[in-house]
């Protein structure tokens, strides 16, 4: 079943100068469809500017569509009775982790959504551990979130939106900030929660390495989807991905590289052990 | 034209009950026109470093000497400091503020006591080197992309025309593109002007890629200065730090571990590349000598 679908999505910016006269559109999505099924892990690729934020941002009803239609879980985002519904279902984990945090202890920011929710305290107590143990910093539970180091302050961002027990988590750069203890951090507390949880996640980035072990991979360009597939099909089209501003990860450059020299390996290799296995066989074969 | 810190300590609130030593016992020559990375996990103390280059913050003990002059002597012109050692923090398109790019880029170097035209020369030129066409000099920055505003960010340091340029992860948030652009415009700056460049990163791959010399920082120490080649030798040290060698490095341990007869001290993919295949034909030229 799938959790989230859009057909002929489009989202026109309209800008006005002093008097309300319109002095520009810019289309910043474009003609977008999308199918998502529950419990899938899905990327979102796409250079600065290429249409990823706005259209994330019309997953949970943060913005409303300017043509066509978006369903969260069956529900039309168009319609204003939906909204709450909506982003209970799907939450929304941004770049900037400075700016999600509002509580002065760890439990207490994770505990803020249920409370809105409404949620009863002994639940919201519940819902606070479990989610902090589900992005391991549940050790961290009385501590200042200012204290906390990048990563660890985006896995409690993560947290507070888990404790609203959402059917889909959508992350907007989550790791654009962190160093790279951080980044493994995040996305590794990202992989369990889909894995173990089967929340759907929807993941948009511009690290490549982030992005090898997703079900299905969107690359958008001026507001358009230009390619979807499973990593490796993606990853196989190195010239593509790097006219759309977007590169390959180290490993799969490196096997493009040798297959180009004349190494009989094939494309869209994503990962170290996979390169090894194929030099291995190639090896073998030459004896 | 070289700084030198000579046995530099920094402690915040010294004194204090919460006293916490940032920077410890730091020796470290930066020579000229040199492109330098610096590394180290968040917390290591490369910021505070990096602050007290031009003078932001000064140590609690030791010296800095710029040119041979201690810039603590009461008599030096630490605003002059600042003009030489120019300081690009992350995320500088946040700084943008004028309503042209041409004027944003003008605001440093007319502070500086020049003629007006001198400084319009100077944002000119400074515009011209990150890659900024003359048909966006009269845009609002905010209408630029993202890429475009950092390089006009950094246009506004480039203009006050520093010695030192130090960039605090300058590609952050930037799509692999755009990452690749800025670099590579640094290194092009780098080569044309011998500015000495120093870049705060926490890409491993793009320190292998393009610096000459990494300086590595963990708990407020230098742990290593060197080569990034001799550095990512020693990857399990970083491993415990926080930090890692480039990818290729351990693509090429792992090969060199299964027999591949490879040399494992490669930083980038070129590198990679140019060594499997150099190992796939000499197997090539042993298996038909073996048949001979």
């Amino acid at each position: 079943m799938n959790i989230i679908k859009a057909i002929d999505l489009a989202f026109e910016y309209i800008r006005r100068d002093e008097e309300g006269n319109v002095e520009g559109i810019l289309r910043a999505v474009d003609g977008v469809n999308l199918d998502i099924e529950a419990g899938d892990f899905v990327a979102i690729l796409g250079h600065n500017g290429s249409g990823k934020s706005t259209l994330a941002k019309h997953l949970n009803a943060l913005l409303h569509p300017t043509e066509g239609t978006v369903w969260v879980d069956g529900k039309d985002t168009g319609e204003a009775s939906n909204v709450w519904n909506i982003r209970q279902t799907a939450g929304m984990v941004f770049q900037n982790p400075d700016n999600q945090i509002i509580g002065q202890v760890v439990e207490e920011d994770v505990g803020f959504g249920p409370e809105n929710l409404g949620v009863p305290t002994k639940e919201i107590w519940a819902r606070v551990e479990e989610s902090l143990k589900a992005v391991g910093m549940y050790k961290y539970r009385k501590r200042s979130p200012n204290k906390l180091s990048g990563g660890q302050k985006q896995r409690v961002s993560i947290a507070g939106v888990i404790a609203m027990h959402p059917r889909c988590i959508i992350l907007d750069e989550p790791t654009a900030m962190l160093d790279p203890d951080g980044r493994k951090e995040v996305i590794r507390a990202v992989r369990a929660l889909n894995q173990v949880e089967g929340i759907t996640v929807i993941l948009i980035t511009h690290y490549m390495e982030e992005v090898i072990h997703a079900d299905k991979v969107y690359v958008m360009d001026n507001g358009k989807v230009v390619m979807q597939g499973n990593p490796r099909t993606i990853f196989s089209q190195v010239e593509e991905l790097r006219r759309l501003r977007l590169d390959v990860p180290q490993v799969t450059e490196l096997a493009y590289e040798l297959q180009k020299s004349g190494l009989p390996l094939p494309s869209g290799i994503l990962t170290m052990d996979e390169l090894v296995e194929e030099l291995k066989r190639i090896k073998k074969a030459e004896r | 034209m070289s700084l030198i810190l000579d046995h530099v300590n920094h402690i915040y609130g010294e004194g204090s009950g919460q006293a916490v030593a940032a920077l410890k016992d730091i020796n470290l020559v930066i020579g000229d026109g040199q492109f330098i990375g610096l590394i180290g996990h968040t917390g290591s103390g490369k910021s505070t470093l990096v602050q007290h280059l031009n003078g932001l913050l000064m140590p609690t003990s030791g010296a800095i000497y710029f040119d041979g002059q201690d810039i603590a002597d009461k008599d030096y012109n630490r605003k002059d400091l600042r003009s030489k050692v120019g300081l690009v923090f992350q995320y500088p398109e946040h700084q943008l503020f004028e309503v042209t790019v041409f004027e944003d880029v003008c605001y440093g170097p007319r502070n500086l006591n020049l003629s007006p035209k001198e400084a319009e020369l100077r944002a000119y030129k400074a515009l011209r080197q990150v890659g900024i066409s003359d048909e966006q000099f009269y845009q609002s920055p905010f209408e630029l992309s993202g890429g475009q505003k950092r390089r006009v960010a950094i246009a506004g340091v480039l203009a006050m025309e520093p010695k030192i340029l130090i960039l605090d992860e300058p590609t952050a948030g930037l799509d692999p593109k755009g990452r690749d652009e800025i670099l590579g415009q640094i290194r092009k700056l780098k080569e044309e002007s011998g500015m000495t460049i120093l870049l705060v990163s926490h890409s491993m791959e793009d320190v292998a890629e393009y610096v000459e010399r990494i300086v590595v920082m963990n708990q407020g120490s230098i742990i290593y200065d060197g080569i990034p080649r001799e550095v990512f030798k020693h990857s399990e040290e970083l491993e415990k730090i926080g930090l890692a060698a480039p990818q290729m490095t351990y693509m090429m341990t792992r090969l060199k571990k299964e027999g591949f007869g490879v040399n494992s001290d490669v930083i980038t993919v070129e590198e990679a590349k140019a060594e499997i295949l150099r190992v796939f034909a000499e197997n090539k030229r042993a298996g038909a000598m073996d048949l001979c």
